[in-house]
């Protein structure tokens, strides 16, 4: 038998998804932009999660359905997960499609939109003839890098979706048998002794010897990174995968080194 | 106000007690008065060292009970007159240590004593914990091997821990290192840690290199602190450190082997 605590437990994230401001309630325009989009950089929008956004919409007074916009989503292979800036109607409509409603984070939307009428800058007309608008948090993406070079109407945004933690700066050496816990991103200046474990929700920096353990995303962030100028680290991880030094290729031992996720594989990289 | 330090290390056998009666002696000789007090409650050796054995009456945890005073229980040094040593207790253990007792205690010896050497004994528990607490400086007893370096290391977390210093948020205990038992032959040979390697780890400012000496276990055994061997290295590495401490810029010695030390000790005097 299973202890039943065991069984399940609840953890806390912070992720990051597209946002999908619409400006027209064209469905047809919407569909056609949105699919020449995907064909550009067809492997980061598969099965892509996504939130709708629908406050210029509104704002417009247009007319539309949730279920349809939803319908088309997914449709073409997106993953709508969640509604912004509706009506109560409408915000009912998406609840019944088991749609979760972000609300509350008006000051959150008028941000966003500055920034994009901001970034329209030059391609104002553009802007405005364009059915959507894709506002992402992964510009660390190549994919999406080259999809954001080739066409000018897609704007890439930063949108942190929970309120972003400071991060930590640590200028003693962290020594044998201290802990460290930042919960946004770490930074030490002095070395980290054999026997010392430093943790953060986010990045870890460390500029000197890392050779206690470092542990990076330890709230489930996998795209946390670890930086040091010299790795002897008896443990690195990223997001539970670990890797003990015993693993760690000699090649990269003593060397300046970030470490990153990537398909669950912890890969370590010499920094140039 | 008297200056505390504290001779610590996390591991034991490396060197602590020796180093406390040496230094203490040292800045003793030097006409500063000076405290060295035994905080190894129930294993009670500082007083061997320091030839005192056979003239304790009164301890440490008398005096943290009021069943004493300080005055009864101080032992003056038969060598040097500046010199005092508070014994522990044997056949009590750390828990008679308390924080308020210690504090008292060290606040009364600051009142006529320049220096207060508090010999912590090994682990990181209470009583090394305690030893350290109200200290203002710390010699952090390294042994040129891997166990005692990670020790070390861990005691320096503490110090700048766990101190009354780093909890009041005052200016942090001055940390040196000081490396005993070295063999520079065997550093050579790969069988120790080298000078580099140990401050690769612990970057701590070197306050001198204690050669292994033979002097130095029968300087224990006679109970004169070694440091009064002016004839042996580790006499001479122990006078070294006492001078590096107030002050004194001299250059490290006992890092090279034999025939290198020789040329720059006579190269140095004559």
């Amino acid at each position: 038998m299973l202890n039943p605590s065991s069984v399940l437990e609840f953890k806390s994230t912070t992720f990051f998804t597209p946002i999908l401001v619409l400006n027209s309630n064209d469905m047809a325009a919407i569909e056609l932009s949105l699919q020449e989009k995907i064909n550009l950089a067809p492997d980061f929008f598969r099965h892509s999660p996504l939130v709708i956004d629908v406050r210029e919409l509104n704002k417009a007074e247009l007319d539309f359905s949730i279920t349809e916009i939803v319908e088309m989503l997914r449709r073409i292979g997106l993953f709508p997960i969640g509604l912004r800036g509706g009506t109560e109607q409408q915000n009912s409509q998406a609840q019944k499609l088991s749609i979760p409603i972000d609300a509350g984070r008006d000051h959150d939307n008028g941000g966003v939109a500055q920034q994009s009428s901001g970034a329209g800058g030059a391609t104002a007309a553009d802007t405005k003839t364009s059915s959507t608008e894709i506002a992402d948090a992964t510009p660390a993406d190549s994919k999406t890098a080259a999809a954001t070079a080739s066409t000018a109407d897609l704007s890439v945004q930063s949108v942190v979706p929970t309120t972003f933690a400071k991060s930590m700066l640590v200028t003693q050496p962290v020594r044998s048998g201290q802990r460290i816990y930042a919960h946004g991103d770490l930074v030490v200046m002095s070395q980290v002794s054999a026997g010392a474990e430093i943790m953060a929700e986010g990045n870890i920096h460390v500029y000197n010897t890392l050779r206690g353990r470092a542990l990076a995303g330890v709230q489930g962030n996998t795209s946390a990174r670890i930086f040091c100028l010299d790795l002897q680290a008896e443990l690195v991880s990223i997001a539970g995968d670990y890797k003990t030094s015993e693993h760690i290729i000699k090649e990269m031992q003593k060397k300046p080194v970030q470490i990153y996720l990537q398909d669950h594989a912890l890969i370590i990289n010499e920094i140039a | 106000m008297a200056r505390i330090i504290v001779v610590t290390s996390g591991k034991g056998g490396v060197g602590k007690t020796t180093t406390s009666a040496a230094i203490a002696m040292g800045l003793a000789k030097r006409g500063h008065k000076t405290a060295v007090i035994d905080f190894d409650v129930g294993l009670r050796n500082l007083d061997l060292i320091m030839g005192c054995e056979r003239r304790v009456v009164y301890d440490f945890i008398n005096v943290i009970n009021g069943e004493a005073s300080l005055n009864q229980a101080l032992i003056r040094d038969k060598n040097c007159s500046q010199l005092y040593i508070l014994p522990a207790s044997q056949t009590r253990d750390k828990d008679a240590l308390t924080l308020e007792g210690v504090g008292r205690v060290l606040d009364e010896l600051s009142k006529d004593f320049k220096y207060i050497v508090c010999d912590s004994p090994a682990g990181i528990e209470k009583g090394a914990n305690l030893a350290l607490y109200y200290a203002d400086d710390a010699f952090v007893v390294t042994n040129p091997e891997v166990s005692s370096v990670r020790d070390s290391d861990r005691m320096l977390g503490i110090l700048a821990s766990k101190s009354r210093r780093a909890e009041r948020n005052e200016e942090p205990i001055r940390e040196y290192l000081l490396l005993t038992r070295y063999d520079p032959n065997r550093v050579k040979s790969g069988e120790m840690l080298g000078l580099e390697d140990v401050q690769d780890i612990l970057s701590l400012q070197l306050l001198g290199i204690i050669p292994e000496s033979k002097s130095v276990l029968s300087a224990s055994n006679a109970g004169i602190p070694v440091i009064l061997d002016e004839k042996s290295e580790a006499g001479q590495a122990y006078e070294d450190v006492v001078a590096r401490y107030l002050g004194e810029d001299r250059p490290h010695r006992f890092i090279d082997d034999k025939r290198g030390f020789f040329r720059k000790l006579f190269g140095g005097r004559l």
